[in-house]
């Protein structure tokens, strides 16, 4: 009896998982300082209002093609310079910075929800419902991203909306065959068969007892889905099949930008210089995230 | 072994079905009938344009119709061009070598430099090379390749001018197309300069399109090769007494390479996709950039076939890819 009690003493406390996440993430500085940077650039999103000089549609045309304001002939009024129709090139990203990570973010999250549903019906309904999901997505599948979503934009038009439309189901498969994957994993698994004897329903069974076991992947895979749905925005605005002007969106700008290559470089180099950082620091957060989520991983990379 | 190919070939078939329903819906989910965007914004007289469904056969029920289209494909028929009235798939042949050249040269590209560069990396884990590799193959997935390639232009083709804007070849060259691939022909022609002429307008296309799957095949082979040097065989090869590169070559680097043939295999679909943009930045002749142009143009059987086009080659390079898995993986060959 007493030595129980000593070894009940002897259990130190836990961290809560919030801390402990915190302490697996920040041991990977790379990860830590991407998500800084990806910080700031929601935050100019969010407050691009406030935070930007200028308005992103104004054009000066007195300062058209304005070298950024280290260079020769730059101002400091347009500190990275104005664009061939006189506008202010940081205002742009600025405000451009809210319409990539919030198509990003809805297209990502129009993909995740509908793909978990989707998964969690082929995991726990293989035979019939599961067998026709999964092939549907094999077609999905075999359309490369970029082609399957310029193949939805040439029926539903160009546009903000059309734009996330289209990514969100190119990037369909990939959760709905993730959140399979891991539900089959746990469907067999005591939990779930004692949460099914204690009369547990499929709805319950599949949201509540599986679902939440089954999110680490899906959460590292939604970082990494938020990345490349920025990148395939401004592909398709560089298309000229994304949001459309004079709207400033980083690849749209960039598909303009095409023309001055030779008289104004920094017209070129900022809008890609802004979506190289952006992408790059969430995919590094994307790694800091997965190993602080998925230990299993973490040992395999 | 046969019969695993047999097994790979029967899960193919309904995706592949599965395709042609898709390519075959999307011509008729765009807004307007093909007369309409044929005629344009002039008015049509209603018996005329009656008359024209019914000459293409769009009267027809769906499922006739939808017979029709694969009946057609099956004899190698993509249908007309709206804006040429050409045979899309004669037009297809004409382009489709331009971007298989510059695809396998980027694939080269990317499986030449990251494979050796992961290898390496994974074999001296923590060393200012393998960081190094790590950081710029994170760079290179996360780069914007349109915006990659403009830069490459800029500074190699405008500062330096090394190489040129755009396109296959100088156009004083007037090679003969023998088999499509300007690199041969312009070999074969014995002319002088056009094979260095065809060489240079290639290079920074390959770069561009070959960053991603660089990338990516460099981290996997790093972590395969991690992997594999923690295996039990490895540490026995070790103990026997081999040399460590006997080790690293024959024991390790075989096994390591697996999971980076089906990295390989998928990247076929990036390449595909990045083809889009590389060759509508570099005016590449390829059928990436005629996609492009032909949406734009409103003509749809091109977008038709180019998408049934790309999602078959994707399926069997993907197929190719498991069938050799399995050469390489006996144990996969078995398993149900």
């Amino acid at each position: 009896m007493t030595t129980q009690v000593q070894i009940a003493d002897v259990v130190p406390s836990y961290p809560s998982p919030l801390k402990e996440f915190w302490q697996s993430f920040s041991h990977n500085k790379g990860a830590v300082v991407a998500l800084f940077i990806f910080l700031s650039v929601i935050f100019c999103g969010v407050f691009a209002g406030w935070i930007a000089p200028h308005d992103p549609v104004e054009q000066y045309r007195d300062h058209m093609l304005t070298p950024p304001s280290w260079a020769e002939g730059g101002m400091s009024t347009y500190l990275l310079g104005t664009d061939e129709l006189g506008r202010d090139i940081l205002s742009r990203l600025i405000h451009g910075a809210r319409i990539s990570l919030f198509i990003a973010f809805m297209s990502v999250l129009m993909s995740l929800i509908p793909g978990m549903v989707l998964g969690l019906l082929a995991a726990f309904f293989p035979k019939g419902a599961g067998t026709v999901i999964m092939r549907v997505m094999d077609v999905m599948l075999a359309l490369p991203g970029i082609l399957l979503a310029i193949c939805i934009i040439t029926i539903l038009g160009p546009g903000l909306i059309n734009t996330m439309i289209a990514i969100a189901i190119g990037t369909l498969p990939s959760y709905t065959r993730l959140t399979r994957a891991a539900a089959m994993a746990e469907i067999n698994k005591e939990y779930v068969t004692a949460s099914r004897v204690a009369g547990a329903g499929a709805l319950r069974l599949m949201f509540l007892t599986v679902l939440p076991n089954c999110m680490a992947p899906i959460i590292v895979n939604a970082t990494l889905g938020f990345s490349s749905a920025i990148l395939e925005t401004a592909a398709l605005g560089f298309l000229g099949l994304g949001v459309q002007p004079p709207t400033p969106e980083w690849g749209t700008m960039l598909s303009a930008a095409r023309d001055y290559i030779e008289r104004a470089p920094w017209v070129v180099t900022m809008p890609g210089v802004t979506i190289l950082v952006t992408v790059l620091s969430i995919n590094l957060m994307g790694d800091g995230l997965r190993d602080a989520l998925d230990p299993k991983l973490k040992r395999a990379a | 072994m046969f019969s695993f190919i047999l097994r790979k070939l029967a899960t193919v078939i309904p995706t592949f079905i599965g395709i042609t329903l898709v390519a075959f819906a999307l011509i008729r989910m765009i807004p307007g009938d093909p007369i309409e965007v044929m005629v344009g914004e002039r008015k049509l007289d209603p018996v005329m344009h009656a008359a024209a469904m019914q000459r293409l056969g769009l009267d027809q029920p769906l499922h006739i119709q939808y017979f029709r289209y694969v009946k057609d494909l099956a004899q190698g028929d993509l249908g007309i061009s709206l804006v040429t009235r050409e045979p899309v798939t004669k037009e297809f042949l004409t382009l489709f070598p331009a971007t298989v050249e510059l695809a396998i040269c980027a694939l080269l590209f990317a499986v030449l430099v990251g494979l050796p560069a992961g290898m390496i990396a994974g074999l001296k884990r923590g060393s200012v090379f393998d960081h190094g590799v790590m950081g710029v193959s994170m760079t290179g997935f996360s780069m914007p390749i349109f915006w990659w390639g403009l830069i490459l232009i800029m500074y190699f083709s405008v500062t330096l001018g090394w190489t040129p804007v755009s396109g296959r070849i100088d156009i004083e060259f007037d090679i003969a197309q023998r088999t499509g691939f300007l690199l041969i022909d312009s070999w074969l022609s014995g002319e002088e300069g056009a094979f260095k002429s065809a060489a240079m307008h290639l290079i920074l296309p390959t770069i561009v399109l070959g960053t991603i799957p660089l990338a990516v095949i460099a981290r996997m082979t790093r972590s395969s090769m991690l992997e594999v040097l923690r295996e039990d065989y490895i540490r026995t090869a070790r103990a026997k007494g081999l040399a460590p590169t006997r080790v690293v070559v024959v024991h390790a680097l075989r096994n390591a390479l697996i999971p980076v043939i089906t990295v390989i295999g998928l990247q076929v679909g990036s390449l595909l996709g990045g083809a889009v943009l590389t060759e509508t930045i570099y005016s590449w002749p390829g059928i990436g950039k005629w996609l492009v142009d032909s949406i734009s143009r409103r003509d749809y059987p091109v977008v038709q076939a180019g998408i049934l086009v790309s999602a078959t080659i994707f399926i069997v390079v993907n197929l190719f890819v498991d069938i050799l898995y399995g050469v390489v993986n006996p144990r996969i060959r078995s398993a149900k």
